[in-house]
């Protein structure tokens, strides 16, 4: 393998609660059964990813008060999926996403610690924020967080966990016939603050990779400040051109002022992709997904939420709407997910620009305007995007949202990773024994006491200077 | 006990598993593994051998404070000489739940400081990643340990002669009363999807029928959830809840929340007295589900001869440095006095047992290869899985969908 070549970070998203997941497709497979999460995960270990992802949403979601029926509605525990993932697979990072407003450090830490242990030193967790009180309508404490706090809890959240994950020195279990212990306090902890206020003995010792890699799903300013502090990847959707570079930039350039080198904190956005023999043939077979991702019914839905308005009366193969979308943000009629409209009047001109220009129907610019599709094309060419992308600091690598469960990653596996493996930027094989963090290449996890609060002390003491640039990645 | 009528129904066997055993000094017998205790490989052993004796679950302790020799004490634990520092027993179930086929995977999830919705969400989980072998074994909570530790509530810590007072009975009775509204959210959140909620109609673009789908609108003293469960409603329907009691209060928790009960006694009068005390449970809290199935539990020493077992455990107590105490009644002798007794109890009206192995490496084994030969030959234990799911092992009858049935 060429040494100088960037590596790709490859993670492999199952197919979520959105429109993006084709559930009418006659290859589309049960959203719950064991099987397909073992198909999946078996596929993005045969194709040697880094690592298996799964989202998570505690609400079902609802739009204009009515459980939301139109895509794939229900999913797992995230935690138990993957502690039986982690029976069925060897090598795979297991990432989870958690949120930290509606659970406490105490049971997170104990489960991703516990997941830790039983992978062998392969869990990562997504941490994400949300706090709406909808969602906390299934919890104790209800919408309890205001939302400006969201991010200072998480922070403290993480920082607690770390602390937890500390607890335990090395080699405090000794198990050698005289005593169990070689520290009677193996476990004490103690944390005094804003969000949480626990001290005591933690249950779970030390796990292979003592920290689970923690990626963090969050773009506001707030939410990248969140992760250049505290984790070491960062899951965003900006994924081509050059808001993805603007985003690496940014993202990238906050690490410094905590003693972090642009190498410590991972940019992988998500991504899609539709294969094809020829990238002709790619190109036919996307719009074909895009015209099952965006159902007649789904394309009302998609424009109630820029119009923030029933339009259930309209018909999906004729025009736009002519009136004018409700612009009050109070009134969002959908629930349970970020909105995703900024300024629903300039949105509805762009559609109605776009619709008259090219004379489209509803249906029609939906399917337009709301694409998600990154790579399309030929395995080569698609192999070669992905390359280019990680070169050129589009992003560090993705984590691919195939639109079919379970089997969307297979041809991927078959036709991509190959030549990924060729051009010399992806594993053709894990490392006998290896961490998540070894795929990552994250080095050892640093100790809670040396994050967050600007240079560290590991890095400070480090032999290895500090880059000053962004531009870490030969 | 003579001259009952024989219980013509076979026995249920499970096997509690906790570390390397419920005696203090298990870690320290020859091939006791304490080394793997943290591994998914020696959970994975223990469960196929249980699977090997077609035992009928296998139950998981946990608990949101780390061991401690008196886990209701305000001192800190110091002691260095026992297992400390366990996983997470759900998520144990879960891995070996991929692994095993048969056998019903029954971790322990304390009910004080966990969030309902998380606890339904992932007993559902482990039902479908086990195709219908999950059940739950609910565990009321609150010593000062694990409030410190979660930190999210101040409460008043349960402490061991609570009972005695009647301001600690209160406090007990509010605990459990917690208890209680926790299971009814996790078995409401259960129901909340009706089993054909998914349809996949492509004409109409709907994915689910939302019409069944149904909000829980719980509203308790202690905390309202909405619903529905983010989870499609398990295999089982209801996993199977279960409790372990040794008093009034425990008892009639189980006799409003749980499907199986398990009890500690010590002797043939107690077997028959708490029996009697169960049922009475029953009739106060006005249980109509089915009675309560009843498990006894029993530590068990066992040895090929009952000087071997009684050496044994002689053994054990001296490298513990003191002799073993438990909840439960002590079992020390052979496999085939074992199940004498066992046969014994069953004719007085238990439905199964849940046994303690004092080392779980040893006990387990000799369960697996002694005691239930013995209980075969005796017409008491299957001698084949049939398919079917724990409940159906159990003989607990199909759970109806409280929503369902009321929306048809
Ligand atoms: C790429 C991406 C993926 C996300 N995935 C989830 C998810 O699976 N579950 C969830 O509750 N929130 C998810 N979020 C939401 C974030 O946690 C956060 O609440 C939201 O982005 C708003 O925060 P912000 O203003 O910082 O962006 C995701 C966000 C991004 C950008």
């Amino acid at each position: 393998m060429t040494q100088h070549r960037k590596q790709v970070i490859l993670g492999a998203h199952f197919p979520g609660v959105n429109n993006t997941t084709v559930w009418s497709d006659p290859a589309s497979g049960s959203h719950i059964d064991l099987s397909s999460f073992t198909h999946f995960a078996q596929t993005a270990e045969r194709g040697r990813f880094d690592f298996l992802f799964l989202a998570e949403g505690l609400r079902l979601r609802e739009q204009r008060g009515r459980i939301h029926d139109l895509d794939v509605v229900g999913r797992p525990d995230t935690f138990t999926v993957l502690a039986a993932l982690a029976a069925v697979t060897q090598h795979l990072g297991l990432a989870g996403t958690i949120n930290t407003t509606f659970n406490e450090p105490y049971e997170v830490a104990r489960q991703f610690a516990t997941l830790d242990h039983l992978s062998g030193g392969r869990a990562a967790w997504n941490v994400v924020t949300s706090s709406d009180a909808f969602t906390g309508e299934n919890f104790r404490r209800g919408g309890f967080l205001p939302h400006a706090e969201r991010y200072e809890r998480a922070e403290e959240f993480i920082a607690t966990a770390r602390e937890l994950w500390d607890s335990w020195p090395v080699d405090a279990v000794r198990a050698d016939g005289a005593d169990f212990l070689s520290d009677a306090s193996a476990g004490t902890f103690e944390h005094r603050g804003k969000h949480f206020d626990v001290a005591g003995r933690f249950t779970v010792p030390r796990s292979p990779q003592v920290h689970p890699v923690v990626l963090q799903a969050g773009d506001s300013s707030d939410g990248r400040e969140l992760a250049a502090r505290s984790a070491d990847a960062i899951f965003s959707r900006h994924s081509t051109g050059d808001g993805a570079r603007e985003f690496y930039l940014d993202v990238k350039g906050r690490l410094e002022r905590y003693g972090r080198r642009p190498d410590d904190l991972k940019i992988l956005p998500a991504a899609t992709f539709v294969l094809g023999d020829t990238d002709a043939e790619a190109v036919d077979r996307a719009a074909e997904v895009r015209r099952q991702q965006v159902s007649p019914q789904t394309a009302i839905l998609l424009l109630e939420q820029v119009w923030n308005r029933d339009l259930s009366d309209y018909d999906p193969d004729g025009p736009l709407p002519t009136v004018d979308p409700i612009v009050s943000d109070a009134s969002s009629i959908v629930r349970g997910r970020a909105r995703q409209v900024g300024d629903p009047a300039a949105e509805a001109a762009r559609y109605r620009a776009v619709a008259e220009a090219k004379g489209l129907s509803i249906r029609e610019v939906v399917i337009e305007l709301t694409g998600r599709q990154t790579f399309v094309g030929s395995p080569e060419t698609v192999a070669r995007a992905l390359e280019h992308a990680v070169a050129t600091e589009i992003s560090d690598g993705f984590i691919l949202v195939p639109h079919i469960t379970p089997g969307g990653l297979d041809e991927f596996a078959d036709r991509v990773v190959p030549l990924l493996q060729e051009r010399g930027v992806l594993r053709r094989d894990y490392a006998e024994g290896a961490t998540l963090r070894d795929h990552l290449g994250l080095g050892p996890a640093r100790p809670a006491s040396d994050w967050g609060t600007g240079v560290s002390a590991a890095h400070g003491a480090s032999a290895e200077p500090l880059r000053t640039g962004v531009r870490a990645s030969a | 006990m003579t001259g009952l009528t024989p219980n013509a129904t076979p026995i249920h066997l499970a096997v509690a598993l906790d570390g390397a055993g419920w005696h203090p000094a298990a870690w320290r017998e020859p091939g006791a593994r304490p080394d793997d205790l943290l591994t998914a490989r020696y959970w994975a052993d223990l469960t196929t051998t249980a699977e090997r004796g077609l035992l009928d679950f296998v139950t998981i302790e946990d608990s949101l404070d780390l061991q401690s020799a008196d886990p209701f004490s305000d001192d800190v634990d110091t002691r260095t000489d026992q297992v400390r520092g366990r996983l997470d027993a759900l998520l144990v179930a879960a891995t070996v739940a991929p692994l095993t086929r048969h056998v019903g995977l029954v971790p322990t999830v304390t009910t004080t400081h966990t969030e309902p919705f998380h606890v339904s969400k992932a007993v559902a989980t482990l039902d479908h990643v086990s195709h219908g072998r999950a059940g739950w074994r609910v565990q009321v909570g609150g010593t000062r340990g694990e409030t410190g530790n979660v930190g999210r509530r101040t409460l008043p810590p349960i402490r061991r002669d609570l009972a005695s007072s009647p301001e600690g009975r209160a406090a007990v009775r509010e605990r459990f009363d917690e208890a209680a509204d926790h299971v009814e959210v996790v078995r409401r959140l259960w129901d909340s999807w009706e089993d054909d909620a998914e349809i996949r109609d492509v004409t109409t673009g709907r994915f689910v029928d939302r019409d069944r789908l149904h909000h829980v609108d719980f509203e308790g003293r202690h905390f309202s959830v909405r619903g529905p469960s983010i989870t499609p409603r398990p295999p089982q329907g209801q996993p199977v809840v279960t409790a372990l009691a040794h008093q009034t209060i425990p008892y009639e928790l189980a006799a409003r929340s749980a499907d199986v009960v398990f009890v500690t006694p010590h002797d043939d009068e107690q077997a028959a007295s708490i029996l009697g005390e169960v049922r009475g449970a029953e009739a106060r809290v006005g249980r109509n589900a089915r009675p309560l199935t009843v498990f006894a539990d029993l530590v068990v020493v066992l040895g090929s001869t009952t000087d071997a077992a009684r050496t044994r455990r002689r053994r054990l107590d001296e490298a513990a440095g003191s002799p073993l105490t438990s909840d439960a009644h002590v079992f020390t002798g052979t496999a085939a006095d074992l199940a004498s007794l066992l046969l014994r109890w069953h004719d007085v009206g238990y439905d199964g047992f849940r046994l303690r192995p004092a080392v779980v490496v040893d006990d387990l084994t000799a369960v697996v290869d002694e005691l239930v030969p013995a209980l075969q030959r005796a017409g008491a234990f299957r001698t084949a899985y049939d398919p079917g799911t724990l409940r159906e092992r159990l003989g607990l009858p199909v759970a109806v969908n409280r929503y369902a049935a009321a929306s048809a």
